[in-house]
């Protein structure tokens, strides 16, 4: 682990700071999302200031189970991540693609959405940044970028946070994908609180985070301030929930459909697709056409859609994937596995919101080591994030 | 199109709230009358007009040997055949009777019982004559209907998601109320609804019956995990959808 100080521009924002860039983002005219308090968990949502951040609340989590308690402090991150990610935004659940009218001369077609706002995160984990990067590599690259994700990213700004609480079901560190963050933000703050101070380290990671930092009341952060900062994320990474091994895990995963573990994971998965739509990098849609009664207007509407249900692999005359032994396979060898083959990293962050928010509690490294712990050494390499 | 189709609407043993359903779409029962010619609608109207018929809507279930012959009649009227509610795909609330004796229910019911002449069992149209869809719900959601009738009339598949109520929950932006602590029906229960009663902070009552690979069995035990007593999740899978095999056999397993 890289441990701050690193040599990034770094400097100390009090809280009125951090509600002076709040403040900056929102006159910038971004539309600034940030961590709220709601229905007893922690989400993402529109914030105006400080005043709508969850100070003094954390998260306790476990295999299908979430509550929220209060700390011991007043800290405004506190916490781990919550049922949502930043995918709510990029890359939105419900999406109309086009409308078609019939018209004189025909069938008019128009795009449906308006421009998207320009969003500032603030409060983007680690994992959450390396999940992002992956969906970049996803819609953005190749053949066909899907342009709504690439303009809605590209006007992101994005306000990262250094992890100060693991969750129990995180486990980045394993994945090479945090708990600091390393790259793929304009600024990232590290929260310093105890008895006697309540400030953000923060670090510079693009232009335009210096030019927006340089209009905020801020002062320079002294060594003993970026060791502290180094201390917050060194201690998160000692209190990771749990670990994922990657070694050689791809081929241990594509050498093995056959084992008994599929059957056995199948017996208590639901086949509901919780994983699939709170996972951080899951990008799967399905679209649907409706028209209206007079035949007269029509429209496409994409929506998340997720490798655990029938429809999703129906081919001619039906579905591929019949059994939940089948689509369990799908699920976690797509993550761990045939991701590294088409996008050239893995698609597990580990965030653990996949184990957290499964109502019957499956866990995904659980299920990994289970099956490691039947058979000799796997061949291949490592594969954590990127 | 030469000419409008002709559509009727059906009632069996049922409330009438998926009838309703139809009747409150307001805005699009205009642009539903110009599209289709309603010929038997007793609710909206009592001019019938005899078949056959291109489109019939069947609400309710069959509970008597006369709607037992009824349906055949509807049936052989109709090209097109769409039952609509947990009443006429599942059997509906009334098929607990299923499950004790039915004259037990008369004689506590009503004053005068042998006046009632009912069938031992209350079963979904699909029991007795071939159904081209079934549309569920309790009540059905009338968005849903009018996507069933306009892909009727555009001569495509409906775009009904069979999937679970949990994949609505997550695109909807709700906070999952089972991993929170409250038994929920939503993983094992047929979408539709939009998620309606965890946005509420309550578990889904499974009104649009089983999805379509439901585990009943392993949710039942993260419900007993969550505290549910036998009792409680016998209830919650006999309620509306009690009938549908996986629902009637995951309450069965467990003591009342
Ligand atoms: S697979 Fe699970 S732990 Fe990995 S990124 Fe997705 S939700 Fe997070
Ligand atoms: S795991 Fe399933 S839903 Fe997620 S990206 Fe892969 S195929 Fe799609
Ligand atoms: S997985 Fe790592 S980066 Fe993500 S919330 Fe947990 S500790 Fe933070
Ligand atoms: S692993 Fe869990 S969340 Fe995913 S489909 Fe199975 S039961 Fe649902
Ligand atoms: S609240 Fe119920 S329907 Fe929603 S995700 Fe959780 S289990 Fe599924």
């Amino acid at each position: 682990m890289d441990a701050l100080p690193t040599t990034r521009t770094c400097a100390i924002l009090d809280r009125d700071g951090l509600q002076a860039l709040i403040a900056a983002l929102a006159a910038r005219g971004y539309q600034v999302l940030g961590p709220v308090l709601r229905d007893g968990a922690i989400l993402y949502d529109e914030i105006a200031g400080l005043a709508d951040l969850p100070a003094g609340w954390t998260d306790r989590q476990a295999p299908g189970r979430y509550r929220l308690e209060r700390r011991a402090d007043e800290a405004l991150f506190g916490f781990a991540v919550g049922p949502q990610s930043w995918k709510r935004f990029l890359h939105p659940p419900v999406e109309t693609l086009w409308r078609a009218q019939q018209g004189e001369g025909g069938l008019l077609f128009s795009t449906a959405a308006g421009p998207s706002p320009r969003y500032a995160f603030l409060g983007v984990r680690a994992c959450e940044l390396h999940a992002i990067a992956i969906q970049d590599r996803v819609f953005c690259e190749g053949p066909y970028p899907e342009p709504g994700y690439a303009e809605r990213r590209r006007d992101a700004f994005i306000v990262a946070v250094n992890c100060a609480e693991a969750g129990d079901t995180c486990f980045c560190a394993s994945m090479d994908c945090g708990p600091q963050a390393e790259d793929g933000f304009d600024l990232a703050l590290t929260e310093l609180i105890d008895e006697t101070r309540h400030a953000f380290l923060v670090e510079v990671g693009s232009a335009a985070g210096e030019e927006l930092l340089t209009g905020l009341p801020r002062r320079a952060a002294a060594d003993a301030e970026r060791a502290a900062a180094a201390a917050v994320v060194a201690r998160t990474a000692s209190q990771m929930g749990r670990r994922l091994d990657t070694a050689g895990l791809k081929e241990l995963l594509q050498d093995n459909p056959e084992h008994p573990r599929w059957s056995e994971v199948a017996e208590r998965c639901l086949s509901c697709a919780n994983c699939t739509m709170v996972c951080p990098t899951c990008f799967c849609t399905t679209v649907e056409d409706r028209g209206d009664l007079a035949g007269s207007s029509a429209e496409r509407v994409r929506k998340w859609d997720s490798c655990f249900t029938l429809d999703f692999s129906y081919l001619h005359g039906g579905s591929v994937r019949q059994s939940a032994r089948a689509r369990y396979r799908q699920w976690m060898t797509h993550k761990l596995a045939s991701w590294i083959d088409q996008f050239g990293t893995s698609g597990c962050v580990g965030c653990g919101r996949c184990i957290t928010w499964c109502p019957v509690g499956i866990d995904i490294t659980e299920e990994a080591a289970a099956i490691r712990a039947t058979l000799p050494e796997p061949r291949g390499e490592d594969h954590g994030g990127h | 199109m030469n000419r409008r189709p002709r559509l009727a609407v059906w009632k069996f043993a049922s409330c009438d709230g998926c009838q309703l359903s139809l009747l409150d779409c307001e805005d699009e029962l205009l642009l539903l009358a110009e599209a289709v010619q309603i010929a038997n609608f007793a609710e909206a109207s009592s001019a019938m007009e005899g078949g056959p018929y291109d489109l019939s809507l069947v609400e309710g279930s069959i509970t008597t040997a006369h709607d037992a012959e009824r349906i055949r009649k509807v049936r052989r009227q109709s090209k097109f055949l769409v039952t609509i509610g947990a009443c006429a795909t599942a059997g509906g609330i009334q098929a607990l009777r299923n499950f004790a004796d039915v004259n037990d229910f008369v004689a506590a019911v009503y004053a005068s019982p042998q006046y009632i002449e009912t069938l031992a069992t209350s079963t979904p149209i699909s029991a007795h004559v071939p159904v081209d869809f079934e549309l569920r719900g309790c009540p059905i959601n009338k968005a849903q209907l009018l996507e069933v009738i306009s892909a009727f009339l555009a001569g495509r598949k409906p775009a009904i998601a069979a999937h679970s109520v949990c994949i609505e929950c997550k695109q909807r932006g709700t906070v999952c109320v089972m991993v929170q602590g409250t038994p929920c029906l939503g993983p094992v229960t047929h979408a539709g609804c939009g998620a309606l009663c965890p946005s509420y902070r309550r578990g889904c009552y499974g009104c649009y019956g089983p999805m379509e690979t439901p585990n009943t069995e392993a949710l039942a035990r993260e419900w007993t995990a969550l505290g549910a007593a036998p009792r409680d999740i016998r209830r919650a899978f006999h309620t509306f959808n009690a009938w549908a095999p996986a629902f009637r056999e995951e309450g069965e397993a467990h003591d009342d």
